[in-house]
């Protein structure tokens, strides 16, 4: 270049189309992109145009997956502590275990901003009303996590004070086990929570674990059992074992 | 803390003031218990509060306690301190079960549901109104009326809630629980 000249050099050169789905393989070529979809945007993009920019660059699902999936990434829980679990809740949104990484940071301290309870402790015989009205007054959708076992069965708490079981008195989707749970725990029995709104409820883990025929309803009873009662559960298994290669075709 | 003799001197006096009220004396651990007549209680506590020389004027804590199958089954304790002193006093009224069976000493009856009579004490909310609180748990918890309370009533407990849970004969709650332990005993659920 010159010198004192403005330092500015412009090539001329024509750029090919791009064929759809294609990796645009320079700046020039991304430009091209971008100028067609402003072309779009401005009503310019007709016929054939207008139909390969769609099939490249807009992504088409269905309405219900899309709300499902936008409702698995977006939950507010109800700033909410029962007992000793709640310490372990409360370093979910630390950044050591952040569960702003499932889109779930933002505590609400009204439940009428809030779509998910985690019930961290234990639930008195005087607090369940309360936790009844607090769940009541949720915007639907809603979820609930009983976190712990005092939450999901009493725990140690069998007594007169303590309701055994949160899911006594109001519906709960999630049981996360522990005493009190971990933080990772918590996070994971979240994830499970986001799966079960996506639609997959992640029941597969006896096949994963080749434990097909071990639930409880088909297992064989041990000690003084009868013929009877050997052949009904020989019959459980095989109905175990008939569903899980039905569920096995369908997600296959 | 007044010592052994201490505390049989206070117990001298107290019968010569108030012949027949003190039915025993306890020391242990460096703890003195007077035992006495529940009917004479706010006498006693009036006496071990206002009488030069004793100044017991701080109730430290009230509370119950079910002795059950001894009799007489209940006992309400009272923890009083002299601050200047620094001398801790314990009195414990007996105080028997009116709901429970006469012809089988130590047998309740009330299987503690709160249907039958209940043990009366005087409360002694006019001598020390940091009892008002104490009472109402020791009601709540044991079925102990307090005579004269302001406001009786369940305190921790719901209000609407039947029994006297922390009674000896109340039954514990929970549910059983399937493990393989028990799993021979305990209904299955998933049958």
């Amino acid at each position: 270049m010159a010198k004192g000249s403005a330092r500015l050099e412009i090539k001329r050169e024509k750029l090919r189309a791009l064929s759809p789905l294609e990796e645009p393989r320079s700046p020039a070529e991304l430009r091209v992109r971008q100028l067609r979809a402003r072309d779009l945007l401005r009503g310019d993009l007709e016929g054939p145009a207008l139909e390969r920019h769609v099939t490249e660059s807009v992504l088409t699902t269905t309405l219900d997956r899309a709300m499902r999936w936008g409702r698995a990434n977006s939950i507010f829980p109800a700033t909410f502590g029962l007992a000793c679990c709640a310490i372990e809740m409360m370093s979910i949104v630390s950044p050591r275990y952040d569960i702003a990484r499932f889109g779930a940071e933002n505590m609400r301290a009204s439940p009428r901003q809030a779509d998910m309870l985690i019930l961290s402790g234990r639930v008195a015989i005087k607090m369940a009303p309360v936790i009844r009205r607090l769940y009541d007054q949720m915007l639907e959708p809603k979820w609930v996590i009983a976190m712990g076992a005092c939450s999901s069965s009493g725990g140690m708490f069998a007594n007169y004070a303590v309701v055994q079981g949160a899911d006594k008195f109001m519906p709960v989707d999630i049981h996360v086990p522990g005493c009190p749970p971990r933080p990772e725990a918590l996070v994971y029995g979240f994830n499970k929570l986001q799966r079960m709104i996506l639609g997959n409820p992640d029941s597969g883990w006896r096949r994963r674990y080749n434990a097909i025929g071990t639930e409880e309803w088909a297992r064989p009873a041990t000690g003084s059992a009868s013929m009877e009662e050997a052949e009904a559960y020989a019959a459980a298994r095989e109905l175990s074992v008939a569903h899980d290669a039905e569920l096995a075709g369908e997600s296959g | 803390m007044p010592d052994a003799p201490g505390l049989e001197l206070i117990a001298h006096d107290l019968d010569e003031t108030a012949a027949g009220s003190v039915l025993g004396t306890y020391y242990e651990h460096g703890q003195a218990c007077l035992i006495v007549d529940p009917e004479r209680i706010l006498d006693l506590l009036r006496w071990l509060r206002d009488t030069p020389g004793q100044e017991y004027r701080f109730l430290a804590s009230l509370h119950g306690v079910d002795y059950l199958p001894a009799e007489p089954r209940f006992g309400v304790v009272y923890e009083l301190l002299n601050m200047p002193r620094v001398e801790r006093l314990r009195v414990r009224a007996a105080l028997a079960d009116p709901g429970g069976d006469p012809s089988e000493p130590g047998r309740p009856r009330s299987r503690g549901r709160g249907d039958d009579r209940l043990p009366e004490i005087d409360s002694c909310v006019s001598l020390f109104p940091t009892a008002e609180f104490h009472e109402r748990e020791v009601y709540d918890f044991f079925g102990i009326v307090f005579r004269g309370h302001p406001d009786l009533r369940r305190i921790l407990m719901p209000e609407d809630y039947v029994g006297w849970p922390q009674r000896r004969d109340f039954p514990v709650g929970g549910e059983p629980v399937i493990f393989t332990h028990n799993e021979r005993e305990v209904p299955r659920w998933y049958e």
